[in-house]
């Protein structure tokens, strides 16, 4: 650790949290009826970050593979069942291939990043790498991959008259979901994109800010920044197809007919 | 081919609904060459998910369609759709301009070898009622009966074997859907041999008019009309 940083005391973590009285005190002047929601979130997101804390903990010391497997493991499918749960369309078996796509693309994308990075020196299941990596590519994936069953969902329901009318023209079923299919794909990768384009310049990012308070070199810790920016936008990239492909194959059967009554809206 | 095979034939066909109702139930019917079926029945009948199920637009529950005497592999059902024309009740038009609505098939597969005609369209149009300046407006600007003969042409172009049609003039004044009536009778009788027409409609003299055989549809069950 650079002797740059400054270990947090409690008291200091305290005083931070105090600073949600100014939240409550917003919506109590103007009314937001937030207060008691404010203290709910506070509360949860102490307990978890205690609890993911004392894991982590536990986890580093171990330094066994079997655990941080089982935890890469529970993380990934947390990932794939909340994506599904983001998404006002639903269908049969849509948490099983959104947990498959998830899974597959953060996996092989952080493995191929593993690789690299700790070159075979060091073990795979090093928690220190594995852990942020795979969580850091996981949330942006969950993203992609829920925007993208959203849209795809959509698409399909309030356009299902178009794509049958394809249909009855000699359409294939790829050629009739094509244009949904695009724009859900497209629709999975543009908040990537578009923060992309002002990295740096209106924020900085999370994990190169944590870098820069652990008292990391500006120029190292862009350098990992870029190697996670594009780790990222390719898991997003292969977890968005992965999850629009499969939900079509499961909405259209090889009799080339649109299955438009397994979707179902939630408002 | 034998004169006395059908185009296209519906053995005891199926469809349920979620709660295992029957709303179609036991339905047979040939199309054969040169024919025009006229299919009446009362609202919720099930005439619109016999169309559906004649061009393979959703599972059936029971039952299967033949195409020239024979079970249609699932590879072929584009191609099959191709030949067997539905044209749905609710235009489905894609944004864009009617042009583009009309150019629209001969981008699929199916129609590669293909190229949109369009004198052939704007006369279409005409004998639909409609003036080709229609050809540039967005579809969204269409009125229901201009939006109906896009989608009408739309399948005409194409010159499939059978077209089968939901309620096509429900939009349309008297006049047009005259128009309209002869259109289709001169398009099966210029191609007697390997064409016909079933058309869903609510209009009783409608019926008597155009089909050279009127069938109805009551309670998921098909009768022919005397």
């Amino acid at each position: 650790m650079p002797d740059t940083y400054i270990q947090l005391a409690g008291w200091q973590v305290a005083a931070a949290a105090a600073l949600i009285v100014l939240n409550a005190a917003i919506s109590i002047a103007l009314r937001l009826e937030l207060e008691r929601r404010l203290l709910i979130a506070s509360v949860r997101a102490i307990v978890q970050l205690l609890l993911i804390g004392l894991v982590l903990g536990w986890v580093f010391e171990l330094r066994s593979a079997p655990v941080v497997a089982g935890l890469l493991g529970v993380m990934t499918v947390i990932a794939g069942v909340a994506a599904v749960g983001r998404s006002s369309y639903r269908y049969r078996g849509d948490w099983l291939n959104s947990i498959v796509s998830v899974w597959v693309s953060s996996w092989v994308v952080t493995a191929l990043a593993l690789g690299a990075l700790l070159a075979g020196e060091r073990p795979w299941y090093e928690p220190q790498y594995a852990i942020p990596l795979l969580g850091m590519i996981l949330g942006n994936t969950l993203t992609g991959v829920s925007l993208g069953l959203d849209r795809l969902g959509s698409e399909l329901s309030e356009r299902r008259d178009q794509v049958e009318a394809l249909l009855t023209l000699g359409a294939t079923r790829w050629e009739a979901a094509l244009p949904a299919i695009r724009a859900a794909v497209r629709t999975g990768m543009i908040p990537l994109v578009n923060s992309m384009m002002v990295v740096g310049i209106v924020s900085l990012p999370g994990m190169m800010t944590g870098q820069l308070l652990a008292g990391v070199h500006p120029w190292e810790a862009v350098k990992y920044q870029l190697v996670i920016l594009f780790l990222i936008a390719a898991a997003t990239a292969l977890g968005t197809l992965g999850v629009v492909l499969l939900s079509y194959r499961q909405l259209f059967n090889r009799r080339h007919q649109f299955l438009h009554e397994r979707i179902h809206h939630n408002e | 081919m034998s004169a006395d095979r059908p185009l296209l034939e519906a053995i005891d066909l199926g469809r349920q609904s979620e709660n295992s109702h029957w709303l179609l139930r036991n339905a047979s019917l040939r199309v054969r060459a040169a024919e025009r079926l006229a299919l009446m029945g009362p609202t919720g009948a099930g005439k619109t998910l016999l169309l559906r199920a004649l061009a393979q637009l959703d599972p059936s529950d029971a039952g299967c369609v033949l195409w020239r005497g024979e079970e249609i592999a699932a590879q072929d059902i584009p191609r099959f759709r191709a030949s067997v024309v539905y044209v749905q009740q609710r235009p489905a038009l894609l944004p864009g301009t009617s042009r583009e609505n009309l150019q629209a098939p001969f981008r699929l597969h199916a129609h590669a070898q293909r190229e949109y005609d369009e004198g052939r369209v704007i006369e279409l149009l005409a004998r639909c009622g409609q003036p080709s300046t229609l050809l540039d407006r967005t579809t969204m600007q269409h009125s229901g009966g201009q939006s109906q003969s896009v989608a009408l042409v739309r399948a005409v172009q194409l010159d499939p074997h059978v077209l089968l049609l939901d309620e096509p003039t429900s939009s349309l004044d008297s006049q047009a859907t005259r128009s309209v009536e002869e259109l289709l009778r001169d398009w099966v009788e210029l191609e007697p041999a390997s064409r016909a027409i079933v058309m869903v409609t609510h209009d009783a003299r409608q019926a008597q008019r155009f089909g050279t055989t009127v069938l109805r549809l009551e309670n998921g069950q098909l009768t022919r009309e005397a």
